[in-house]
């Protein structure tokens, strides 16, 4: 099967889903690589070194920022030249809103945000969960090309193999007036992104009613309300930087103003997938449980025995997680000789 | 400024869902405007409020969608169209794009549209490109600052990394990603005037989208 990668990056740096995505390719057969942007030739030699046996190198000045209709129409000029039979995007943003611009582009289907796929000659069937991940659906797709988005960390990054290369094929940018203009970037919250983090620490309206603080005098009952869910979110904070893990939130708490929505997990926020998942003062109600039900292992602190949680949780602590995490902490700065 | 926002009904996000003889139930769980999708009727409103002008909401599905429509009227939309056609069911994406597309064009001097950034049912999240590109309006999509200021417009999309800092023209359309609008959104006085009801049955030719079988 002739499938080609997108490999999504931000500013020469590739999420990694865009490297299990050549894994997933190079399980069909030959895979090419497309690498978009500008001053970006490290990344065409990275993909190689991934499993890419061929790359298609638009390098140029009007792709120097992601913007979703110089990218898409570039795309598909070349699909519709050179006909792949399937497209493989990682179901990132920039990945997701490209497959699907490119399906219109084709007149194709996408089957989006896949964890499992199998091919029976050059059709491909694809398992993705549905309704948050309550059901699992089966797809295929009848026009060609087939496109499919792959969910990061659902399947193994490859091992990169150092000077492996590969045949380097430059193509052209598209042409032409595109409507967006990018003016420029603002930071967002630093430390490790969610959606590529193996272990996450979550906190929950539990963290943020600490009943046995004291705020500082002259906060109003709001600015209390943030101070108490401040100091408990710094907690879950200290175990995630030892931990070298991202920070989670639910819902509850992003609404309430404690914690930016960057953080959030769950039906409304981020579908994570790590390897361990803490879940700190999180009850479980459907929503955020739509979010993280995938996680490798689920370890829960909570001091209801009967939260929903605990049904889900590989290992649950019935405590007082204003004890407990720290406690976890202090124990894993040890272990970990930090 | 003429402001359309598509939204879609789905079963309660606390349903329990069930396959049975291989069709998706939710038994009598209650169905619901797509979480997603208040936030891009909230923001719809927000622009209004701003800038005047006139905020239509537009669905597909039966007539049970109305409920869904009723509460786009209550939170304060002018307008509302039920695109409503037994053909029009199990559609995939590109299909619905379709649909939207020509009812964003058949509305007829739309600025905007607005739509939120998936549906929890289906979980895709390509519709807001997919229409966008059928239009071939800009797709400024998980947005979660929008300004305008005369025929410009200026978002903050949410990206992997940081926050993209993107201007289009108008007209164009939007996906609401952040709840930090609806967070702050303040309840405002239903219409005492009901919405218009037109009943919009689907071109045939509409009907021939590639995609899954």
């Amino acid at each position: 099967m002739n499938t080609w990668v997108y490999i999504d990056h931000f500013k020469g740096n590739a999420l990694p889903a865009s490297w299990e995505t050549i894994g997933v390719g190079k399980t069909l057969g030959n895979v090419t690589a497309l690498v978009f942007g500008s001053g970006i030739e490290a990344l065409a030699k990275a993909a190689f070194e991934y499993g890419a046996d061929e790359v298609l190198l638009a390098d140029d000045p009007s792709l120097t920022d992601y913007r979703a209709e110089a990218y898409a129409t570039t795309l598909s000029k070349l699909s519709a030249e050179r006909t792949p039979d399937l497209l493989l995007f990682p179901t990132t943003t920039r990945g997701r809103e490209l497959a699907g611009m490119v399906a219109i582009d084709l007149k194709t289907g996408v089957m989006v945000d896949v964890t499992a796929l199998e091919a029976t000659g050059d059709e491909i069937t694809a398992i993705r969960p549905i309704y948050g991940g309550k059901l699992l659906t089966k797809e295929t797709c009848s026009s060609r090309p087939q496109i499919i988005t792959l969910r990061g960390r659902a399947f193994p990054k490859p091992a990169q193999q150092a000077g492996k290369s590969g045949t380097l094929t430059k193509v052209d940018a598209a042409t032409g007036e595109f409507p967006t203009k990018v003016e420029g970037y603002s930071t967002s919250e630093g430390g490790v992104s969610l959606t590529d983090a193996s272990v996450i620490v979550s906190g929950g309206r539990g963290v943020s009613n600490n009943p046995t603080l004291t705020p500082p005098a002259g906060l109003d009952e709001k600015q209390a309300e943030i101070w108490r869910a401040q100091q408990g979110f710094a907690l879950v904070k200290d175990l995630a930087s030892v931990l070298g893990a991202a920070v989670g939130a639910s819902r509850a708490t992003v609404d309430a103003g404690y914690v930016p929505y960057t953080h959030q997990v769950g039906q409304t926020g981020k579908v994570v997938s790590p390897d361990v998942y803490i879940a700190c003062g999180i009850s479980g109600a459907i929503q955020p449980l739509a979010g993280m039900r995938t996680s490798k292992v689920i370890v829960a602190i909570n001091k209801d025995p009967e939260a929903p949680i605990f049904k889900l949780a590989r290992y649950g602590v019935v405590g007082d997680l204003f004890q407990i995490v720290p406690a976890l902490t202090a124990a894993f700065k040890k272990k970990m000789g930090k | 400024m003429k402001i359309v926002v598509c939204i879609k009904q789905v079963p309660d996000s606390t349903a329990k869902v069930v396959v049975e003889r291989g069709k998706v139930s939710w038994g009598d769980a209650p169905l619901i405007m797509n979480p997603w999708d208040e936030y891009a009727v909230e923001a719809a409103l927000q622009q209004k409020e701003a800038l005047g002008g006139t905020v239509t909401a537009v669905t597909i599905g039966d007539e049970s969608t109305k409920e869904t429509l009723k509460r786009a009227l209550a939170m304060g939309a002018d307008d509302a169209i039920l695109i409503c056609d037994p053909a029009l069911v199990n559609m995939d994406t590109q299909a619905i794009a379709q649909v939207l597309a020509a009812a964003i064009q058949k509305t007829g001097g739309v600025d905007m549209a607005f739509f939120g950034r998936q549906a929890i049912d289906g979980d895709a999240g390509l519709v807001p490109a997919q229409t966008a590109r059928l239009l071939g309006w800009p797709a400024l999509t998980l947005a979660s600052v929008i300004k305008i200021e005369g025929s410009n417009v200026r978002v903050e999309r949410g990206i992997e990394e940081w926050r993209q800092i993107v201007t289009a023209k108008l007209p164009t359309s939007a996906s609401r990603a952040t709840p930090r609008s609806w967070a702050f959104a303040r309840p405002r006085a239903p219409k005492s005037r009901p919405g218009r009801w037109p009943s919009w049955a689907s071109p045939r030719q509409l009907l021939s989208s590639p995609g899954r079988r």
